[in-house]
C-alpha cells in the first residue's frame, strides 16, 4: 500500500452522493435548441465560422480557436444556426456573452462519421493537434485548454501524472459514474496522456467513498502497457485515501499523493507533476481514438427539489431548464439553483443558461436541505476556520483585514493562496460569508495593482510628452533667434558700406545666435522658466495650427499648382507605404483586423492614383 | 422559483455562535455545583445577579448603538461573561459590586471597543480586576467552606438559605460578620506563610484539604471536567489550556523546595486551588482576546501559566489568573505577528 499524506484542515460535510448514484448514466436527449457560448474555456474566445441560417452537422466546427490559448467549438447535434448573439451564460458574474444558437433538427447527422484510430502510431505533435482541434479544455473547474497543458518542451520533465478522481464536493457524482461505467475509455485516455507526457508513475487518486470503482479501474489500467507507451518503466496505480473536503483541489491532491506542496505562484509542473481531470481523459480518448470532438459531458442533476437525481450524458449547450424538466424538477420547493457543488458552485439567475464544458453538476436544493444563510454574527475569532483551512491560512485574521481594507496585511497573510474552497465559511458559527470577503479583497488587490501600473504608465507617457514639447519649444526659439540674428546681420551689411565692418557684424550675429540658442536649450530643460510671452505668441490649439498651415499652403498653391500636386503624390505614396507595412505586420501576428488593413491599403492606392492623374493632367496643360 | 444570487459555499454547519456560547455556559455547571455545595448559595446569587445586570447592560449598550437588541442578546456572549464573573467574585458579593463589575465588563471592556469580537481584553477579567483594585476588602473576603463553618459552631445565619442568600447579596440582610463565616483561602495562607512547612500548614489550617484546599479541589475538578467536555466538543483546541497548566506545574515543581517553609506550594496545590482550572478552560480560551494560531496559543497559554505562578509566589495578590490573562491579552497581537502559520506552498 502506497503511503498517502494528510492535508491540513478540511471538513466533512454530508456527502449526499448516493441519491444520484442509483441510476446508470442516461443520455439526456437532444433539446430543441442548443446554446453554445464561444467562451467555455480560459483564454481567447473562439471565433464563429458559421452564419445565421447555416445548416450545421453534428461534430462540425462552428467556432475556431483564436490564438494559442483557445479551443474550437463544435456543433453537438445537427440543425440550423438561428442566432449568434449575447445570451446569459454559466458564469458567477451572471453576465451575458456571445453564443451560437442552434435549432436542432432531431436527425443528429454526423458531419464526419466517427472512426477509429490507433493512437500508438501517432507522434506527439499530432496527438496535441488532435486534442486541440477537438475542442478539449479541462472539464474539472477552470476549463484550461488541455493542449497547452500537454504541449510541453521536449524532453518531458513530468515524472508523475495524476488523474484526479477525488470528486470531493458533496452531491456531485459525475466523475464517480464515469469511473464506474467508462473505465475502459478512461484507461485509454490515460494511455494517450502517458504517451504525451511520458511520466514515470501514473496515480489515479480516488477518495475512499468511491471504493466500488477501484477494482474496475485497476482492471482497465491493466489493459495498457504504459512502459511501452512512455519508453521507460512506468507504473500505474489507483490510490484511495480518506474522504475529506477539499482533497480534490489540485494542490491538495498533489500533497495527499506525493507529500509535496506546490510552491506558491508556481505550477505543479515545477515539481514534475501534471494533473488531469477524468472527464478530460475520456474526452481525449474520444477525440484521438474515435475522432469525436468534445460535444457532450456527464452532468449530475441532483438535490431534493428534483424527483429523480441522476447523471446525464448532456450535449453541450443544453439549457439547464431542459435538464431540470427531464429530472422532475419541483420549482416551488427549490430555494436556489446551483451550477457546481454546494461548496464552490454558483447560483444561476436564468434557467435558460446552457451546460458548458465545465458543468459537472446542477444542484436544486430545498430550503430544508441547504437553508438560506442566516444573518452574520460577530466574529469571535474562535479559530474553527483556521482549523478547517486547507491552505493553513488564518481566515479570521484575513476577515479582520478584509473589513479594514488593509490590502498589504492581506497580502502578508497570503490571501493569494486562498483557493476559495469555502471550508472556512462552512464551519463559521457566526455565518460570516468569509469566502465572499476574500473574493472581494482579491479583486481590490487586483484593481489596486492595475491602477498602480496604469499610473506608472501614464507618468512615463507624461514625462515623454513633456520632454518632447520642451525640445520643440527650444528648437523653435533657437530658430527664431537665428533668423533675427541673420536679419540683423543682413541689415548691418546693407547699411555699412565697409565690407570689413559687415563681416564683423555678421560674425557677431552668428555668435549671438549660437549663445541664445544655447540659452534657449537650457531654458527648455527647465520648462517653468520658459517666458510666458514666447508661449503666448504661438497658436496653442492644434486644430487652429493645422488650419493656418493649410491656408498658407493654399496660398502657396495658388502661386505654384504643380508643386502642390507633386507634394500630394509624394504624401500619398508615403501613406501607401505605411499602410502596406501595417498590413504585413498584422498578417505576421495574425491580427483579427487584417481585413481593415487591407481596405486601408486599397484606399491609399486609389488616392495615390488620383493624385498621379491630377499631376499628369496639370503637366499636360 | 427563486433565482437568487447566493455566494458559495451553500452548505453550512448547524453550529452557531449562540450555541457555542451556550455550551460554554453549560460546561461551567459542574464547577458551579462544587462551589455551591462547598461554599453555600453565595456563588449562585452572584451568578444570577450578574446575568440580570449583564443582559440589562448589554441591551442598553446595543440600544445606544442602534443595533437590534434581540439579535445581539441571543448570541449569549453576555451570559457567558456574567457567569464567569459571577464565579470569580467572592460568594455573597454585594449587588453594587456585581453591578460595577458588570458595567466595566460589558460597557467599558466590550462595547466601547466595538462589541463582541473586537474586545482586546477578556471582559470578565477586566471587570474582576477593576473590582479587586477598587474594593480590596470586599473582594478578598471569601466564604469559608460550609463544613468548617459548622465545625467552628458559630451562631446566627451561618448557613444562609437560598432566599437568605439573595437577601444578603442585596444587602437586605447583613452579611454575617461572625468569625468563621469568611476565611482565608489556601492561597492566602500560602502567601502569608513564612514559618511553617507545608505539612504543618495543612495540619494547622483545615481548609487546606487534600490537594488544593477544601471545596477548591472539587471546584477545580468541576471546571476541569467542563473544560474537557468543551475540548471534546471541539469548541477550542488543547493548545492554550494545556500549555498553561504544564507551565504552571513545571514552575511549581521547580519552586516546591520539598515542602519547606520557603516552598511555593506543590504543583497539585497550584493546579487545584484558586482559579487555575477556571482560568485554563474558561478564561484564556476566550478566543476573542487570545492569540489566534495554535503555536500562538501555546505561547499565550505558557505566558499565562508563568505569570500566574510568578504573581502567586512573589506578587501582592494570592491569586492572579485575571492579571495573568490580561497581561497576555496585551501580548496577543505581538504573538500573532510572530506565529503566523506556514501557508501551503510557502517555505
Amino acid at each position: 500500500m502506497r503511503k498517502v499524506w494528510d492535508i491540513h484542515g478540511g471538513i466533512h460535510p454530508p456527502e449526499n452522493k448516493t441519491q444520484s448514484l442509483e441510476h446508470a448514466i442516461e443520455f439526456a436527449g437532444i433539446p430543441a435548441q442548443l446554446i453554445l457560448p464561444v467562451s467555455q474555456h480560459i483564454g481567447a474566445a473562439a471565433s464563429p465560422v458559421v452564419q445565421v441560417g447555416d445548416t450545421v452537422l453534428k461534430g462540425q466546427c462552428i467556432a475556431e480557436a483564436v490564438g494559442a490559448v483557445s479551443v474550437p467549438i463544435h456543433a453537438p447535434s445537427s440543425g440550423t444556426v438561428t442566432a449568434i448573439e449575447d445570451r446569459p451564460i454559466a458564469h458567477p458574474s451572471g453576465l451575458d456573452d456571445l453564443c451560437i444558437v442552434i435549432d436542432t433538427d432531431g436527425k443528429d447527422i454526423w458531419h464526419q462519421p466517427p472512426s477509429t484510430r490507433d493512437f500508438t502510431q501517432l507522434d506527439k505533435a499530432t496527438l496535441v493537434e488532435l486534442i486541440r482541434n477537438h475542442g478539449i479544455a479541462g472539464m474539472g473547474g477552470a476549463g484550461f485548454p488541455t493542449s497547452i497543458k500537454l504541449n510541453m518542451r521536449e524532453p518531458s520533465n513530468i515524472k508523475t501524472l495524476i488523474l484526479n478522481g477525488t470528486e470531493c464536493e458533496p452531491y456531485i457524482t459525475s466523475d464517480h459514474v464515469l469511473m464506474r461505467e467508462q473505465s475502459r475509455k478512461l484507461a485509454q485516455g490515460i494511455a494517450i496522456l502517458a504517451k504525451l507526457v511520458q511520466p514515470e508513475e501514473i496515480l489515479l487518486g480516488v477518495e475512499d467513498n468511491k471504493i466500488d470503482v477501484v477494482a474496475g479501474l485497476q482492471d482497465a489500467l491493466k489493459q495498457h502497457d504504459f512502459s511501452a507507451l512512455t519508453g521507460k518503466p512506468t507504473s500505474a496505480e489507483v490510490i484511495t485515501f480518506p474522504t475529506k473536503y477539499p482533497s480534490g483541489g489540485e494542490k491538495q491532491l498533489i500533497e495527499i499523493l506525493t507529500g509535496k506542496q506546490v510552491p506558491t505562484g508556481s505550477l505543479p509542473a515545477s515539481l514534475g507533476i501534471a494533473c488531469q481531470n477524468l472527464g478530460t481523459a475520456v474526452a481525449i480518448s474520444d477525440a484521438v481514438i474515435n475522432d469525436r470532438p468534445l460535444i457532450s459531458r456527464i452532468t449530475t442533476v441532483t438535490g431534493q427539489a428534483v424527483a429523480q437525481p441522476r447523471n446525464f450524458e448532456v450535449l453541450l449547450g443544453t439549457p439547464v431548464e431542459y435538464l431540470l424538466a427531464r429530472s422532475g424538477y419541483n420549482a416551488s420547493s427549490s430555494n436556489r439553483l446551483v451550477m457546481g457543488g454546494p461548496m464552490m458552485g454558483f447560483t444561476l439567475l436564468d434557467i435558460t443558461m446552457p451546460v458548458v464544458k465545465t458543468t459537472n453538476c446542477i444542484l436544486a436544493p430545498t430550503e430544508a436541505e441547504l437553508p438560506s444563510p442566516p444573518p452574520a454574527q460577530a466574529c469571535i475569532r474562535c479559530g474553527l476556520c483556521a482549523e478547517a483551512c486547507p491552505a493553513s491560512l488564518l481566515p479570521q485574521q484575513l476577515f479582520w483585514f478584509a473589513q479594514g481594507k488593509e490590502l498589504e496585511k492581506l497580502e502578508q497573510h497570503n490571501i493569494a493562496d486562498c483557493i476559495e474552497c469555502g471550508a472556512c465559511s462552512y464551519v463559521c458559527p457566526s455565518n460570516i460569508p468569509l469566502v465572499q470577503y476574500y473574493r472581494a479583497s482579491k479583486a481590490e488587490i487586483r484593481q489596486r495593482d492595475a491602477d498602480m501600473q496604469q499610473a506608472e504608465h501614464a507618468k512615463v507617457r507624461f514625462d515623454a510628452r513633456q520632454e518632447r514639447l520642451d525640445r520643440l519649444e527650444a528648437e523653435k526659439i533657437a530658430a527664431r533667434q537665428a533668423r533675427q540674428a541673420k536679419a540683423a546681420a543682413n541689415k548691418a551689411a546693407q547699411a555699412g558700406q565697409d565690407p570689413k565692418a559687415a563681416a564683423v557684424a555678421a560674425a557677431l550675429a552668428r555668435v549671438g545666435a549660437k549663445k541664445s540658442a544655447l540659452e534657449a536649450a537650457q531654458n527648455a530643460s527647465a520648462p517653468e522658466q520658459i517666458p510666458a510671452a514666447t508661449l503666448a505668441t504661438d497658436i496653442d490649439d492644434p486644430v487652429q495650427r493645422a488650419l493656418a498651415k493649410r491656408a498658407k499652403q493654399e496660398q502657396a498653391g495658388a502661386a505654384n499648382p504643380a508643386a502642390v500636386l507633386q507634394r500630394a503624390v509624394e504624401s500619398a505614396e508615403a501613406r501607401l507605404e505605411k499602410a502596406r507595412l501595417k498590413l504585413t505586420n498584422a498578417e505576421t501576428v495574425q491580427d483579427s483586423n487584417v481585413d481593415a488593413f487591407k481596405l486601408a491599403v486599397d484606399k491609399c492606392q486609389s488616392k495615390l492614383n488620383q493624385a498621379r492623374a491630377a499631376l499628369d493632367a496639370h503637366d499636360a496643360t | 422559483m427563486p433565482l437568487v444570487q447566493i455566494t458559495s459555499p451553500h452548505a453550512h454547519t448547524s453550529q452557531s455562535t449562540s450555541s457555542v456560547m451556550m455550551l460554554v455556559a453549560i460546561a461551567t455547571l459542574p464547577g458551579i455545583a462544587a462551589l455551591t455545595i462547598g461554599f453555600g448559595w453565595g456563588t449562585l446569587t452572584n451568578i444570577v445577579l450578574s446575568i440580570i445586570f449583564a443582559l440589562a447592560l448589554e441591551a442598553g449598550a446595543v440600544r445606544l448603538r442602534k443595533q437590534p437588541i434581540g439579535f445581539y442578546l441571543r448570541d449569549n456572549s453576555a451570559l457567558v461573561t456574567a457567569i464567569l464573573l459571577g464565579i470569580a467574585l467572592p460568594p455573597y458579593a454585594s449587588w453594587w459590586i456585581i453591578l460595577t463589575g458588570m458595567f466595566f465588563a460589558i460597557i467599558i471592556a466590550k462595547h466601547l471597543y466595538g462589541g463582541l469580537g473586537y474586545n482586546p481584553f477578556n471582559p470578565a477579567m477586566v471587570g474582576y480586576v477593576v473590582l479587586l483594585i477598587s474594593f480590596p476588602v470586599e473582594m478578598t473576603r471569601w466564604a469559608a467552606p460550609l463544613e468548617l463553618v459548622s465545625e467552628l459552631g458559630t451562631s446566627g445565619v451561618s448557613k444562609p438559605t437560598l432566599i437568605e442568600s439573595f437577601g444578603i447579596a442585596l444587602r437586605l440582610i447583613e452579611l454575617p460578620t461572625i468569625d468563621g463565616f469568611t476565611m482565608a483561602t489556601p492561597l492566602d495562607l500560602l502567601r502569608q506563610n513564612d514559618a511553617l512547612m507545608i505539612s504543618d500548614l495543612k495540619q494547622t489550617y483545615p481548609q487546606f484539604g487534600a490537594q488544593g484546599g477544601l471545596v477548591w479541589e472539587w471546584a477545580n475538578l468541576g471546571f476541569l471536567i467542563g473544560g474537557l467536555f468543551l475540548l471534546y466538543r471541539k469548541i477550542y483546541t488543547w493548545h492554550g489550556p494545556v500549555s498553561m497548566l504544564v507551565t504552571l506545574s513545571l514552575l511549581a515543581a521547580i519552586f516546591y523546595d520539598g515542602g519547606s517553609s520557603n516552598s511555593g506550594g506543590s504543583p497539585m496545590l497550584h493546579l487545584f486551588s484558586g482559579a487555575t482550572m477556571l482560568g485554563a478552560w474558561f478564561i484564556l480560551t476566550d478566543p476573542v482576546s487570545s492569540a489566534v494560531s495554535n503555536k500562538g496559543r501555546i505561547i499565550f497559554g505558557s505566558g499565562i501559566g508563568a505569570l500566574i505562578f510568578i504573581i502567586r509566589q512573589w506578587g501582592n495578590y494570592p491569586d492572579s489568573v485575571a492579571f495573568a490573562v490580561l497581561l497576555m491579552n496585551f501580548a496577543a497581537p505581538l504573538i500573532d505577528h510572530y506565529t503566523q502559520p506556514k501557508t501551503y506552498g510557502h517555505s
